[in-house]
């Protein structure tokens, strides 16, 4: 198995009812994804899934100096950001890509599939 | 100095065996990396080995066995946890060779791997021709016109998200199949068609490395997936459009355009052999199997072209009716382009032009190229002119700007009206 962690990017704006241009629109996406987190369960893919708040509620911390130097805002300005993710156990990229194209659809955004690296890389660092 | 038989064997062995080698290591240790160094390395002692103590019986089995120790003794050299579990691997040591079909499935599951649709399609391109097609990253920095250093970073990446990522070892399930064979297809045909009409203005008008290359793999495809229709029509396609290969450009270098071709100059047995594949094609699909696809019906066109002994015997309504079907599969602007050459040559210039004249092709050269033809054959020389102007413009092969300089030059003077 591989962990890959599938995020969904979304407009740094929101509106009334987060990414979705109406509450049944909004209402419905959280019906597919739910169901789709559901299934994720059930086939014992799911690790871990949730939604952010909006990124203006971000702040960024640089605890490498003295003191700590805050910045409010996300680390980096774009006008789109990370709006949620989840994270699955799958045996290959052809079943995260798959997962990921549902997880798309029920959540009505473009999914990035990537995978966390492995205890063999690390060993390979440290052998470096 | 002539190559010796041992120097014959070894390039024979490496043309022969690479891929397998490469994908029977990567079956059985997992990684792709891995197993084309080890491959590598066992050509490197074949030379080494083979002239001091003769061609083994078996090539194939010995550069397997070769590269599969030197696979394991790097394993257990950088096995330094987990010793157990690499033991266990190890155990593996002494397998038996594999059966011929098991072998040839390890090739089907390389290439479907260097061809994944999580790669960008440039990088499927170096990928399948480094690990399938055995040409070294030079080789393929130089096919391709990118710099080594910028060549063997792709590869390498490619190589890293394959393994990081976990992209499968295998060919896909019936459903994914039509699809991701479609990926593998158009790779070679992209090889295939950078060779036949190289861009650049340093290179080779037409470069066989790479037009050999691509029908090596293609026959190979369609061996492993007999049944696989449009493997057979690219096949086809590939082999009638290679045999008219020496009648295409002239001894100044020009380019020789189908309707001036010696055909007599066209290699024969590529056109037999061609035009045997798209009865096959045309056989299956009439007993029932599904229907043509881009590349069966390209081969077909081919195979019209090829079999006219002279260029006004060109079943030139065959070829408008193979292009409607093309272009009821493919509504690109291209396809519709060559469908309105065929129109002109049945139905006249005007025609042709006016089909021609409404596609949005304007930064491509064969469009231009074909306005300027129709126009000239309508006597309206000054805005042929023009057309030939913008098309040498945009010509990226030095045989075609050449080609098409002389047909400005033979313009009349004026306007016929």
């Amino acid at each position: 198995m591989t962990r890959y962690m599938l995020s969904v990017y979304g407009p740094a704006e929101r509106t009334a009812y987060g990414s979705y241009p109406s509450k049944e629109d909004m209402l419905e996406s959280f019906a597919d994804t739910g169901a789709f987190n559901d299934r994720l369960v059930a086939d014992g893919y799911f690790v871990f899934a949730d939604g952010l708040a909006e990124v203006a509620t971000a702040t960024v911390v640089d605890g490498q100096g003295d003191e700590p130097v805050l910045s409010d805002g996300p680390y980096l300005e774009a006008k789109e950001h990370l709006g949620g993710f989840w994270i699955i156990d799958a045996p290959d990229l052809d079943v995260a890509l798959r997962l990921a194209a549902e997880g798309s659809r029920a959540c009505r955004g473009k999914v990035e599939v990537r995978p966390f690296s492995t205890p063999d890389e690390l060993q390979a660092l440290l052998d470096s | 100095m002539t190559p010796s038989p041992v120097d014959d064997a070894i390039v024979r062995a490496h043309r022969e065996e690479w891929a397998r080698v490469v994908a029977t290591l990567t079956r059985r240790f997992g990684d792709l990396g891995l197993a084309e160094d080890c491959a590598a390395e066992a050509f490197a002692t074949a030379v080494e080995r083979w002239p001091r103590d003769g061609v083994p019986p078996n090539p194939g089995a010995w550069l397997t066995t070769t590269a599969a120790r030197k696979a394991i003794d790097r394993l257990r050299r950088e096995s330094r946890r987990d010793e157990k579990h690499q033991e266990a691997r190890l155990l593996f040591d002494d397998d038996p060779p594999a059966p011929r079909g098991a072998i040839d499935d390890d090739r089907l599951r390389l290439l479907f791997t260097c061809c994944h649709p999580a790669l960008a399609q440039e990088t499927r391109v170096a990928l399948t021709l480094r690990m399938v097609g055995g040409l070294t990253v030079p080789e393929i920095a130089r096919a391709f016109l990118v710099q080594e250093t910028a060549m063997g970073q792709r590869i390498t990446r490619a190589k890293a998200k394959i393994k990081a990522a976990h992209v499968p070892y295998r060919v896909p399930t019936a459903d994914d199949l039509p699809a991701r064979l479609d990926g593998v297809l158009t790779v070679l045909y992209l090889v295939f068609n950078e060779g036949y009409l190289a861009s650049g203005p340093g290179t080779d008008p037409v470069r066989h490395d790479l037009t050999g290359e691509a029908i090596r793999l293609t026959r190979l495809v369609r061996e492993l997936l007999p049944g696989a229709g449009e493997a057979t029509g690219l096949l086809a396609l590939m082999l009638l459009t290679e045999a008219r290969g020496p009648a295409r450009v002239s001894s100044t270098g020009e380019l020789v355009t189908l309707d001036e071709q010696d055909r007599g100059a066209w290699d024969r047995d590529l056109i037999d052999e061609g035009h045997a594949l798209v009865r096959d094609t045309l056989v299956a699909v009439a007993a029932g199997g599904p229907p043509p696809g881009r590349y069966q019906l390209l081969a077909a066109i081919n195979a019209v072209h090829t079999y006219a002994r002279d260029a006004h015997d060109t079943d030139w309504s065959q070829v408008a009716t193979l292009y409607d079907r093309l272009a009821a599969l493919d509504p690109s602007p291209v396809v519709a382009l060559n469908r309105a050459v065929a129109v002109a040559q049945v139905d006249g210039p005007e025609v042709g032009l006016a089909l021609v004249d409404r596609l949005p092709l304007d930064g491509y050269h064969a469009f231009h190229a074909t306005r300027a033809d129709l126009l000239r054959r309508l006597g309206r020389s000054a805005q042929a002119r023009d057309a030939y102007d913008r098309a040498i413009e945009l010509a990226g092969n030095t045989a075609e700007a050449a080609y098409l300089r002389r047909r400005r030059g033979q313009l009349g003077a004026t306007d016929a009206g």
